[in-house]
C-alpha cells in the first residue's frame, strides 16, 4: 500500500530493535475491560453510522500518511459535531482510555497513528465553513475542512489562507492546527500558528473551551499558541478561526537553472542578503529534477544541477524591483536559464514539477523515505556536500527537494525494499541526515512533526529538563495522559511527579492573573 | 513572610548570586515592598538564585527596565526582585540566517542599533522608552508594526526560561522553521513572569527597509476614521502599520509604508488617493513616524482588542466614555487611556462598558486594565 506521498518507511529510523507500533506507545490490548466499556457507551450515545467497530473497516484507519507504521484502532468514531467529539472524549476520560484525533490522515510523522487500546476520532465529516468574514479578515471553519477550500471560500472577497502545505488539496485544517503546518510560502507568511487566532477546543477531560477568537491577543496565557502544533496531545480542535490574507496585487514566479546546488544556494543567500524576502524559494537537485521530468514532464532546464523556483508577491511596484534583484543575483551566481511566469497558467507549470516532486520520486525508485529536517540557511552548502558524501559512501541515492529560503530540507532517500539490506541502509542514511541537521544547529522537523516517528530523536535536540518542562504543560492539560499518548515524547511522564505542584496552584488555575482589575 | 525567615534566606541568596542587595523603596512593585534585589549575570546564576528562593519560599518578581511593572494587579507579596538588567548582551547575530540571540535584559533599542549595522531589525516597536526584550515578552507588548509582522509570539523562535524551581528549560531553536516539541515561547509571551523567567531568546529578523513614508490624515468623526482604516486594511498598498489616535476632541489615522524608494513613493500616492476617497480632507506625508508613534497612552492604560469590523464601534463608545484611544486599528489592537485623576468607580464603569462592546462585537477577548503606579486606587 502506498501512502499520500508514497512514504513506505520511517523518516527517522527506529532506534532500537522494536518498531514503535509494537511497543506500549501505541497500546497493546484492544479488548480490555476499559475499552470494552468505552465501546459500549459510545454505541449507546452516538448514531450507528458514526461508529466503526467492525475489524475490516477499522483497518482502513490503521495508518496515516506514514504508512510504514500500522495499528488497528479499537474503535473509530466519525464525528459530526463538537458534541460528538466532546461526548467521546468524556467517555474516554471516565475510563482513562486513550484517544487519537485524525483529520485527512495525510500526516507524515505518524501523529495520527491509532492506539490499539483506544479510540480514533476522525474529524473529516466536520466540513462546514461556518463563516467567511472578509471585513474581519477571518474565517471560522470546522477541522475537517480541506486547507485549499478555505482559500476557495475567501477568494471571491480578494483574500486567501496563507499556509499552503504541499498536500493542501487533501489535508485538513484540524490536522494543520495539530502539526503547525507550513508550506512553500511560509518563508514570508509564517506557519499555521501565525494564522490561527482562535479555536473551539475539546480538552482531554471532555470540556469544551474557546481559546482566542476573532480578535488577537486574548487576555491570559497564550494557550492557543500552546495548543497549535501540539500534535493532538493536548486535546482536539473542533472549530478554527483563521486569519485571511489579502491576495497580493502582483505575483511573479521564476524558474532558474544552475550548474550545481552550490550555485543555487549561493544565489539564495545573495537574494536574502540583499534584503528581499520572497514568498517562496524552493530548490531541487539533479536527481529530483530527473524524477519530476519522468513523472510530469515539467520541462525544467536541460543539464541543470539544480533549479530554484522563486516566487515574489506584494504590491506590483515592489515585486518589480525585487524581481530585478532576483534576476541579477541568479545570473551573477551562474544561472544559465531564467524563466518568468507572468500569469497563473505559466505559474502552475513551474510549480507542477516542484509540487509533484515527492510522488515523482516513485518513478525512479520503488521505495523511498521522505525526510524533514532544518538547518540554518547559511550551512546549506556544507550540509548538502555532507549529504552527497553520505550518499556516495553508502551507495544510497538521495534526491534533494527543499524550501531553500528557510533551510527546510526534504531529502528523499531512495531504496528498493525487495533487495536485501537496502531498507536498513536507507534508514541509516536518513537518520544520519537528521544528525547533520542537529549538528548544524537546526531541527529534526520543520513541518512534518515529531509524531511517533521521531520521538526517539527528541533527546538529541532537547535536554531531559527541556522535555520535562514540556511535559509539565502536557500534564496541566492531560494529567491522565490519554490525548494521543506515545507521540512527541520518548518517554511518558507521570503527572503526579510535577515538581512544584505541591507548592501552588495548578498552572491553568492562575490563567487569569494577567488580566483585570 | 516573617522577618526571621527572610533574614535566614539572605545568605542563601548571596551564595547563589554575587550581586544581591537589600531592596530600597525604589524597588517596590506596584506599592509592594521586596526585601532583596538580585542581579544575576547569567542564566546559570538566575537558576541558582531561583532555586535558593524556592527553597526558602520567597515570592519573586522578575524586572527588566521596570517600564511596565505596574501592569495588571499588584503582587500579593514580593520578597525578591530579580533584576535582569545585567543580562543585556546581544549574544549572537547570524545576519545570513536573519536570526539574533539576545539576553532578556537587553533593551529593544540596543538590539535594534546592533542589528541596524547589518541592515536588519527585529520588526518590533519600542512601546515604552528603555523597555527590555524580557519585559516586552512578559507583557506581550507590541506596537504599530505588529500589523504586518506580528508580535513577540510570532518573532521569537527560541526561548530559554528558568522555572521557579531553578530548572533551565529551552524550547524552539535557532531556525525559523521548527515544529519539534511544544512552543513554550508562546506560553511565556504575555505570561507576566508567572510561569518562569525568560533569560535569553532567539528572534527571527527582517531586513531594514530602504525607504519609508508615513501618511497622516485627520478625521472629522469616528465613522470617517473607521472608513479610512478599512480603506487601508483592504487595499493592496501592504501597509506595515495602520494606527489611529482618537479622543473626544478628534483625531486621525497614521499609515506606515515601508519598502524600496520607488515602491514606497508609488504606494504612498495610491494610499493618499484611497484615504481621500474614504473622507480624509488632507493627507500629510513624512518619511519617518512622529516620536510619539506607537507609545502607549499615559494614565490608566486599557488594552482593547476587537474584531476589525468593530473598530468604529469601539472608537465611538470610547469617545462617549471619555477614553482616549490609540493603537493598531489595522490589527484590532487598541490602547485606551484615562487620566490618572479619574475616580476608580468611573474607570471601572468605562472598562465594563468597553469590555461589553468588545465581546458583543465578536471578540472573544475583552479589554484588560493596566493600572499605573501614579493613579489613585
Amino acid at each position: 500500500m502506498t501512502s499520500t506521498h508514497g512514504t513506505t518507511k520511517t523518516a527517522g529510523p527506529a532506534v532500537g530493535p522494536t518498531p514503535p507500533e509494537q511497543t506500549t506507545a501505541t497500546g497493546q490490548d484492544g479488548n480490555g475491560p476499559q475499552i470494552q466499556a468505552v465501546r459500549r457507551r459510545i454505541c449507546e450515545l452516538l448514531p450507528p453510522d458514526a461508529v466503526i467497530t467492525d475489524h475490516a473497516r477499522l483497518r482502513t484507519y490503521e495508518c496515516d500518511g506514514l504508512a510504514h507504521y500500522r495499528v488497528t484502532p479499537a474503535v473509530v468514531v466519525l464525528a459530526d459535531s463538537v458534541d460528538h467529539v466532546a461526548t467521546v472524549v468524556r467517555i474516554c476520560a471516565a475510563q482513562r482510555v486513550p484517544f487519537v484525533a485524525r483529520g485527512s490522515g495525510t500526516g507524515l510523522s505518524g501523529g495520527a497513528l491509532p492506539r490499539a487500546d483506544g479510540v480514533l476520532i476522525v474529524t473529516s465529516r466536520m466540513r462546514a465553513i461556518r463563516e467567511v468574514l472578509p471585513q474581519d479578515q477571518r474565517a471560522v471553519v470546522e477541522p475537517g475542512v480541506i486547507n485549499l477550500d478555505v482559500t476557495k471560500a475567501a477568494a471571491p472577497h480578494g483574500y486567501y489562507y496563507a499556509p499552503d502545505p504541499s498536500s493542501q488539496q487533501i489535508c485538513s485544517i484540524g490536522g494543520n492546527v495539530a502539526e503547525n503546518s507550513g508550506g512553500a510560502h511560509c518563508l514570508k507568511y509564517g506557519f499555521t500558528a501565525n494564522h490561527v487566532t482562535g479555536v473551539e477546543f475539546v480538552a482531554p477531560d471532555g470540556s469544551v473551551v474557546e481559546l482566542g477568537g476573532l480578535a488577537p491577543d486574548a487576555p491570559g496565557y497564550d494557550l492557543l499558541g500552546t495548543v497549535v502544533g501540539s500534535e493532538g496531545t493536548l486535546g482536539i480542535a473542533t472549530a478554527v478561526t483563521v486569519r485571511l490574507t489579502r491576495k497580493p496585487e502582483g505575483v511573479v514566479t521564476v524558474l532558474a537553472g544552475f550548474p550545481s546546488t552550490d550555485d543555487a544556494g549561493a544565489a539564495t543567500s545573495a537574494i536574502i542578503g540583499a534584503g528581499v524576502v520572497p514568498a517562496a524559494i524552493e530548490m531541487m537537485d539533479a536527481l529530483a529534477i530527473e524524477a519530476a521530468e519522468a513523472a510530469v514532464h515539467c520541462n525544467y532546464p536541460d543539464g541543470a544541477g539544480a533549479v530554484l523556483v522563486i516566487e515574489l508577491d506584494g504590491a506590483t511596484v515592489e515585486v518589480q524591483r525585487e524581481f530585478d534583484e532576483v534576476e541579477r543575483h541568479c545570473r551573477e551566481h551562474g544561472a544559465f536559464e531564467f524563466r518568468v511566469a507572468r500569469d497563473d497558467v505559466e505559474r502552475a507549470l513551474i510549480w507542477k514539477g516542484r509540487k509533484s516532486a515527492f510522488a515523482a520520486v516513485g518513478r525512479i525508485s520503488p521505495d523511498y523515505i521522505v525526510q524533514d529536517g532544518v538547518i540554518p540557511r547559511t550551512s546549506l552548502p556544507q550540509v548538502l556536500r555532507a549529504i552527497a558524501e553520505l550518499s556516495s559512501s553508502s551507495g544510497v541515492r538521495v534526491a534533494n527537494v527543499f524550501h531553500a529560503g528557510d533551510g527546510n530540507l526534504h531529502p528523499l532517500v531512495l531504496f528498493d525494499e525487495s533487495k536485501p539490506g537496502q531498507g536498513e541502509a536507507a534508514e541509516e542514511v536518513s537518520g544520519k541526515i537528521l544528525d547533520l541537521c542537529i549538528e548544524a544547529g537546526g531541527s529534526i522537523t520543520g513541518e512534518h512533526g515529531v509524531g511517533i516517528d521521531k520521538s526517539a530523536y527528541m533527546p538529541r535536540m532537547f535536554s531531559d529538563d527541556d522535555l520535562d518542562t514540556m511535559q509539565m504543560v502536557r500534564c496541566a492539560f492531560d494529567p491522565d495522559n490519554i490525548a494521543n499518548p506515545g507521540k512527541i515524547f520518548p518517554t511518558p511522564r507521570l503527572c503526579g511527579e510535577v515538581p512544584g505542584r505541591r507548592k501552588g496552584e495548578h498552572p491553568l488555575a492562575v490563567a487569569e492573573v494577567a488580566e483585570i482589575f | 513572610m516573617a522577618v526571621e525567615a527572610l533574614i535566614r534566606a539572605g545568605p542563601a541568596l548571596t551564595a547563589a548570586c554575587d550581586d544581591v542587595s537589600e531592596a530600597t523603596g525604589a524597588d517596590a512593585v506596584d506599592g509592594v515592598q521586596p526585601a532583596y534585589v538580585g542581579r544575576p549575570g547569567s542564566t546559570a546564576e538566575t537558576a541558582s538564585l531561583l532555586r535558593a528562593a524556592a527553597e526558602h519560599g520567597l515570592a519573586v518578581v522578575a524586572r527588566g527596565a521596570g517600564t511596565k511593572l505596574t501592569w495588571g494587579t499588584p503582587p500579593e507579596r514580593v520578597d525578591l526582585v530579580l533584576d535582569l538588567t545585567r543580562m543585556d548582551a546581544v549574544v549572537d547575530h547570524a545576519a545570513g540566517d536573519l536570526v539574533a540571540v539576545a539576553q532578556a535584559g537587553c533593551p529593544i533599542a540596543t538590539l535594534q542599533e546592533s542589528l541596524a549595522s547589518a541592515g536588519q531589525r527585529l520588526a518590533m516597536d519600542e512601546t515604552r522608552p528603555g523597555t527590555t526584550l524580557g519585559g516586552g515578552i512578559a507583557t506581550n507588548s507590541s506596537g504599530p508594526r505588529r500589523m504586518l509582522n506580528g508580535t513577540f509570539r510570532d518573532l521569537m523562535i527560541g526561548t530559554t526560561v528558568v522555572r521557579a524551581d531553578g530548572v533551565i528549560a529551552k524550547s524552539g531553536g535557532r531556525v525559523v522553521k521548527n515544529v519539534a516539541g511544544y512552543d513554550l515561547g508562546k506560553l511565556m509571551t504575555g505570561s507576566f513572569g508567572t510561569l518562569g523567567v525568560v533569560t535569553e531568546a532567539v528572534f527571527r529578523l527582517h531586513p531594514l527597509p530602504a525607504a519609508s513614508n508615513v501618511l497622516l490624515a485627520g478625521a472629522r468623526d469616528a465613522a470617517t476614521l473607521a472608513e479610512m482604516v478599512r480603506a487601508m486594511v483592504h487595499s493592496d498598498v501592504v501597509p506595515t502599520a495602520v494606527e489611529v489616535d482618537w479622543s473626544p476632541a478628534g483625531g486621525g489615522i497614521g499609515v506606515l509604508l515601508e519598502g524600496s524608494a520607488e515602491g514606497v513613493a508609488a504606494r504612498t500616492a495610491t494610499a493618499g488617493d484611497l484615504l481621500g476617497r474614504a473622507g480624509a480632507a488632507e493627507t500629510h506625508v513624512a518619511d519617518l513616524p512622529p516620536p510619539s508613534w506607537g507609545r502607549y497612552p499615559e494614565g490608566v492604560l486599557l488594552k482593547v482588542t476587537c474584531a476589525l469590523s468593530a473598530v468604529q464601534t469601539v472608537l465611538t463608545e470610547a469617545s462617549r466614555l471619555g477614553v482616549t484611544v490609540c493603537g493598531s486599528a489595522g490589527a484590532g489592537v487598541l490602547y485606551g487611556g484615562l487620566p490618572a485623576q479619574r475616580p476608580p468607580d468611573d474607570v471601572r464603569a468605562a472598562v465594563t462598558a468597553l469590555r461589553a462592546v468588545c465581546v458583543g462585537t465578536g471578540a472573544a477577548s475583552s479589554c484588560s486594565t493596566r493600572q499605573p503606579r501614579s493613579s489613585p486606587q
